[in-house]
């Protein structure tokens, strides 16, 4: 099965990159973007028969490994079959 | 005194590490690589700047599973000394040994030159020889040594003195402009609560000799030799000897 991982900073963490691309977007001439957040996106290809060991397995990666609690948080998505 | 340096795929201040402690202080030094799980009778243990495992994912992510890593939680729970410097400091940050997490710099700009920073603590064992408020004049070079911790954590950090290093000016006055990559309250290093394990981004190991063009980083190294002869901030002969600091399973040589 598939999930999909999303990981972005927590909203009260400052995302240096976010600001950099919304900012570059604003000289760019789209002023009507008013703000960025850049995350990380992960596709991960599971053995699970069960969407819901599928969701429990990609929770436990994304704990122990795609995201640091301190500062980010996650969003998983799986594929239904 | 012995030190070890551990060295992880894309640790590339190893050798500066071992060079100040081995040939600048005379002590003895020995390169760890990161699958071991023996950090061989070290007294200190110091984890160098570079870009292990290419930096991907989230700098030092990666590197707080490998093997030898058990070791140094091990040899940093009983009290003996570990210094992270630069992406060793990132390491002891994802592996939960220091609070908190780095985050791109301000202004997404590799910082790449000598700052100063302004000793906040006298009582670690990296910082012992210096004076308070000493200034020390030492080369930063990251794109992520923007430090960040919740509030709650920030305050524990103060309440505790966990502050070693701030960034300062030549005169040691801490300001905005003088923090060059946007950390929180100016922050460039920071102590475990037990206060034998030390972070920062600034790299003493390039700055041991004058030839380099500071050797105000030598302080750092002279602070852990003194702890060591004073018998401060060591590990227990007894747990060392007992096997103790090896990881359990079999010990490589």
């Amino acid at each position: 099965m598939r999930a999909r991982v999303f990981v972005t900073l927590k909203p009260s963490v400052f995302d240096p990159q976010g600001k950099t691309i919304v900012d570059a977007l604003h000289s760019l001439g789209y002023g009507g973007v008013e703000d960025v957040r850049q995350g990380k996106y992960f596709e991960l290809e599971l053995a699970a028969d069960s969407s819901d060991k599928a969701r429990s397995m990609a929770s436990e990666v994304a704990d122990k490994l795609l995201a640091n609690p301190v500062i980010e948080s996650y969003r998983i998505e799986v594929e239904g079959k | 005194m012995r030190f070890a340096v551990i060295v992880f795929p894309g640790s590339n201040c190893d050798h500066d590490a071992h060079h100040a402690a081995k040939e600048v202080l005379g002590q003895e030094a020995e390169f760890v690589w990161h699958k071991e799980t023996d950090l061989r009778g070290a007294d200190a243990v110091i984890l160098p700047g570079g870009f292990s495992h290419g930096d991907y994912l989230r700098t030092g992510a990666i590197a707080r599973f490998s093997p030898v890593m058990d070791a140094v939680k091990k040899f940093a729970a009983a009290g003996g000394p570990v210094l992270g410097i630069c992406n060793g400091f990132q390491i002891l940050l994802e592996a939960g040994l220091l609070p908190g997490a780095m985050l791109r710099n301000r202004g997404l700009k590799f910082r790449c030159e000598h700052v100063h920073v302004r000793v906040e603590q006298t009582d670690t064992p990296f910082t012992l020889a210096c004076r308070q408020h000493q200034v020390l004049r030492m080369p930063i070079a990251h794109g992520e040594g923007n430090y960040f911790t919740t509030p709650d954590e920030l305050r524990k950090l103060e309440q505790n003195r966990q502050i070693v290093f701030r960034y300062a000016d030549a005169q040691g006055e801490v300001s905005d402009e003088a923090n060059p990559n946007g950390s929180i309250q100016s922050i460039a290093g920071i102590c475990s609560e037990q206060r034998n394990v030390v972070g920062l981004m600034p790299h003493p190991e390039r700055a041991c000799e004058l030839s380099l063009g500071s050797a105000d980083g030598l302080v750092m190294f002279e602070s852990v030799v003194k702890a060591h002869a004073a018998g401060l901030f060591a590990v227990a002969a007894s747990v060392a000897k007992a096997g103790a600091l090896t990881a359990a399973g079999s010990a490589s040589s």
